[in-house]
């Protein structure tokens, strides 16, 4: 029956011609690989759980009167969109888990694709022939912050309300096109009525569509590029070393997003994240008091923050305040970002295919200049919370600013040389990021004490092998061989050495 | 393992050890097809019983054992799964059971692929990408030359399509941007103050001299405009009992120890939402900015860059606090087109 059904697909499509090929694929073993899969699957749990959220959600700014379950909020006027989002949270079936379950999967994929590029970015893996891969992942990370914070508006609660408002000031700050952007997008002067349909639209379908795409591109390319990879094992710069996508990477990926779908439905179960009705509706002339954005947000509020108030002045004209921190400074480290694989094959005055990653020490200068860039960003981070630890440690506010203030240009100064410093070390240090062995030391009978390095694998850990082409293999009579043996399959022995 | 055959030497695999492996598999079961027994590395016989096809688990059954427990871990938490959706039971319960289900099932799934799959390592060629410069010389050569041959002879057709093609793109973006608001207008530089206006609480009350304790303060609007973003305005009563001057030109402004402020921050937009009464500033809760009252709202601290426009006040004859007229200046954030520090040209002047 399957046979035939397979039968009669293979005839139209012509499946099992090159289908060996796609299930020979070699995925190189090594666990920095799956941090980008986090993402994949992430943005898969944020496909299902929106498409559940999407039947529910009322994307409207009218008012109505909430007659809902959550008994604080009963008779109050709020807008239909917060209306429909306090509803599917208390009143539809799995509803608060759905939402849940969205929202950390949304902090889980921007998380995952910052954590994924820097593997890339300071193993060198985005170097010719991957530095359109690159600029495409650093796309899709602009545009998952974007559609993270579009989708954090949608509920229209009084703190994502106050967002909105900022994203309208940022848009208008931006020299002569500004206001007509902010007027265009939010359909007239701030507030205006049009601003949750649209950024509903744009959530649920524009941006998906984009990012769907763009990650279609992405995969595409890797299958054409097939993987990077670690030298050592065998690996050269003309094979893959590794197991083959079927079917050892069907089982490790396969099974590898049901891990992350479980990690993101038990946060969704057991951590709460943006109750809105405590938050209540959003009022343009209400405000609350020591609240952060999503984290991936939290760059730019910290850097909102430490921007001293400095405007430029032309006559008839200015460029304001915010301008930097929220548009000069995005763009200036995006862009340094796009531009970095071409940057460095100048620097570097190589630029030939390179499939090899190499170890961040092995690159002192990229190491230190990203981990430069990332100290910066930590300390905008920070700088994000000054109200609270101000709070927190009974310090002024103005003192904690002050900190922010400095540290912005402190800790990158500071980290550049240390990153720099601590990279030549472990170069020159033998052995160094090599597997651990263990010292015997043994004294002798005259008294003397001799060390005796054990062997690189000691114990029961299996020794590297070398790699064998998967071409030419027949893995069906590799796996059936000696299914009669007892436990069914071949041991390696413990003395194998 | 004592019958273990010659492939668990680990150059097995490799040139140098590879010869006896040449012979078709005999491990005395017999059971093996001497077809399948051999394999190559890049073309050169390998035994199957390679280390490499091995799994790399040392105690398979064991890991079978743990595989399975947790696909039952998992088939019994998807059951209660099921079954809280069904009586509708808590978020608790319901996020629980999904997630230990998801995890026990990708556990158990990730442990069979890395420990009871061939172990490997394979490898397979990689071609390099770059593309030699006969083959795509002659891409090229087909590319050009076939449009050559189609373009050259209908050139006149080929602009006047393009010239075509070039309208539709310009175009096609008019909808797409010029119908989705309209042009920024006088909404920058006005709000709906007027000359005249009570200044109301949200909840439509007109706020009297009395209303107010010192020390207090208030979010009023114009009374057209309740609840307007762009018109609200904190009202804060000083302890002077006369009028507060906050600058020069504003000696009428402040009627009773009442001074009025626009509540949109002009750092980022937000409401000026907070006031300490004993130090007589307000504090902005997004990005900490702080204005002092007394000097016409001057940042102090923080990141806002300008003073929040005062609105004039007057007490009628009925004690009803109004407006003397629209802010003097654009409220809130700056923008392109406002002109220098006090606000646009379009704007100079308009008091009474």
């Amino acid at each position: 029956m399957i046979d035939a059904l397979y039968g009669w697909v293979d005839d139209r499509l012509a499946v099992s011609r090159g289908g060996r090929h796609l299930l020979d694929k070699i995925f190189p073993d090594h666990w920095s690989f799956m941090i980008g899969e986090i993402a994949l699957y992430s943005f898969i749990v944020l496909l299902v759980t929106g498409i559940f959220l999407v039947l529910y959600f009322v994307p409207s700014g009218s008012d109505v009167v909430y007659h809902g379950v959550y008994a604080p909020l009963r008779g109050q006027t709020v807008s239909e969109a917060y209306n429909s989002t306090v509803n599917l949270s208390f009143s539809v079936r799995g509803g608060l888990l759905m939402r849940q379950m969205h929202h950390w999967a949304a902090n889980i994929f921007v998380g995952s694709i910052v954590v994924h590029m820097a593997r890339v970015f300071f193993t060198g893996g985005f170097r010719r022939p991957r530095e359109i891969n690159w600029m495409v992942g650093t796309t899709l990370l602009i545009l998952a912050i974007l559609n993270g914070f579009l989708g954090y508006s949608l509920p229209d609660d009084l703190i994502s309300g106050t967002g909105i408002r900022i994203a309208f000031s940022v848009l208008e700050a931006i020299p002569f096109v500004g206001t007509y952007l902010a007027y265009f997008l939010f359909g007239g002067a701030y507030p205006g009525t049009a601003i949750i349909p649209r950024f509903f639209i744009i959530h649920v379908l524009i941006m998906p569509l984009i990012i769907l795409g763009l990650i279609g591109a992405h995969l595409g390319m890797l299958v054409r590029h097939k993987h990077a990879q670690f030298p050592g094992g065998g690996a050269t710069n003309e094979n893959v070393v590794g197991s083959p996508l079927w079917p050892n990477y069907a089982a490790k990926a396969g099974g590898f997003f049901f891990l992350t779908t479980g990690i993101t439905a038990l946060l969704g179960a057991a951590v709460q994240i943006n109750p809105i009705w405590q938050y209540g509706q959003y009022y343009a002339y209400k405000v609350s008091y020591a609240v952060q954005p999503d984290w991936y947000m939290g760059w730019l509020d910290g850097a909102l923050r430490v921007m001293p108030a400095w405007e430029i002045h032309f006559p008839g004209h200015m460029i304001p305040t915010i301008f930097f921190p929220a548009i000069l400074l995005p763009g200036l480290t995006f862009n340094l970002i796009y531009a970095w694989p071409f940057l460095e094959a100048k620097l570097r005055g190589t630029n030939d295919e390179q499939h090899l990653l190499e170890s961040p020490r092995d690159q002192p200068l990229r190491t230190a200049a990203g981990a430069t860039v990332f100290a910066f960003y930590f300390v905008l981070f920070g700088a994000s919370a000054t109200d609270v630890l101000a709070n927190y440690l009974s310090l002024s506010l103005n003192f904690v600013l002050w900190t922010f203030r400095i540290l912005c240009i402190v800790v990158p100064i500071v980290v550049f040389p240390v990153a720099y410093k601590i990279c030549l070390e472990l170069k020159a240090t033998p052995g160094s990021g090599k597997r651990k062995r263990h010292n015997i030391i043994v004294r002798s009978a005259d008294g003397g004490y001799t060390t005796v390095v054990t062997p690189e694998y000691p114990g029961y850990v299996q020794p590297e092998l070398e790699p064998v082409s998967i071409e030419s293999v027949d893995l069906v009579s590799a796996m059936t061989a000696d299914s009669d043996r007892d436990d069914g399959v071949y041991r390696i022995p413990r003395d194998y050495r | 393992m004592p019958d273990e055959p010659e492939g668990t030497d680990p150059h097995g695999s490799g040139p140098e050890g590879s010869h006896e492996d040449v012979t078709p598999q005999s491990d005395g079961s017999g059971h093996v097809p001497a077809s399948h027994g051999v394999t190559h590395v890049m073309g050169t016989p390998v035994s199957i019983s390679a280390p490499q096809f091995q799994v790399a688990a040392r105690n398979p059954k064991r890991v079978e054992g743990v595989v399975a427990l947790a696909f039952v871990v998992s088939l019994g938490a998807f059951g209660v799964f099921g079954g809280a959706y069904w009586i509708n039971a808590d978020n608790y319960i319901l996020g629980i059971s999904l997630g230990v289900a998801l995890f026990a099932f990708g556990f158990g799934l990730v442990s069979w692929g890395k420990y009871l799959m061939p172990r490997g390592p394979f490898e397979e060629p990689r071609p390099q990408m770059a593309v030699s410069k006969q083959e795509r010389s002659e891409f090229v050569a087909d590319f050009a030359v076939r449009g050559k041959v189609a373009i050259e002879r209908r050139s006149f057709l080929a602009k006047i399509m393009g010239a075509a093609g070039a309208v539709l793109g310009i175009v096609v973006a008019f909808p797409l941007i010029r119908s989705l608001g309209p042009k920024p207008d006088e909404s920058l530089y006005h709000t709906s103050w007027r000359k005249g206006a009570k200044l109301t609480a949200i909840d439509g009350k007109a706020v009297q001299v009395d209303d107010i304790d010192v020390g207090g303060v208030i979010t009023v609007f114009p009374p057209n405009d309740l609840g307007g973003a762009l018109s609200q305005t904190i009202l804060i009563r000083l302890k002077q009992s006369g009028p507060v001057v906050t600058g020069k030109g504003r000696e009428t402004w402040g009627p009773h120890g009442y001074v009025a402020f626009s509540k949109v921050c002009t750092h980022a937009g937000c409401p000026v939402g907070l006031y300490e009464e004993l130090t007589e500033e307000l504090l902005c809760p997004c990005h900490q900015s702080l204005f002092n009252i007394n000097t016409g709202a001057l940042p102090v601290f923080g990141p806002a860059p300008r003073p929040l426009p005062q609105l004039p006040l007057y007490v009628d004859s009925k004690g009803y606090l109004r407006a003397q007229a629209d802010f003097d200046e654009p409220i809130g954030p700056g923008f392109w087109y406002r002109g220098g520090s006090n606000g646009s040209p379009k704007v100079n002047g308009h008091l009474q």
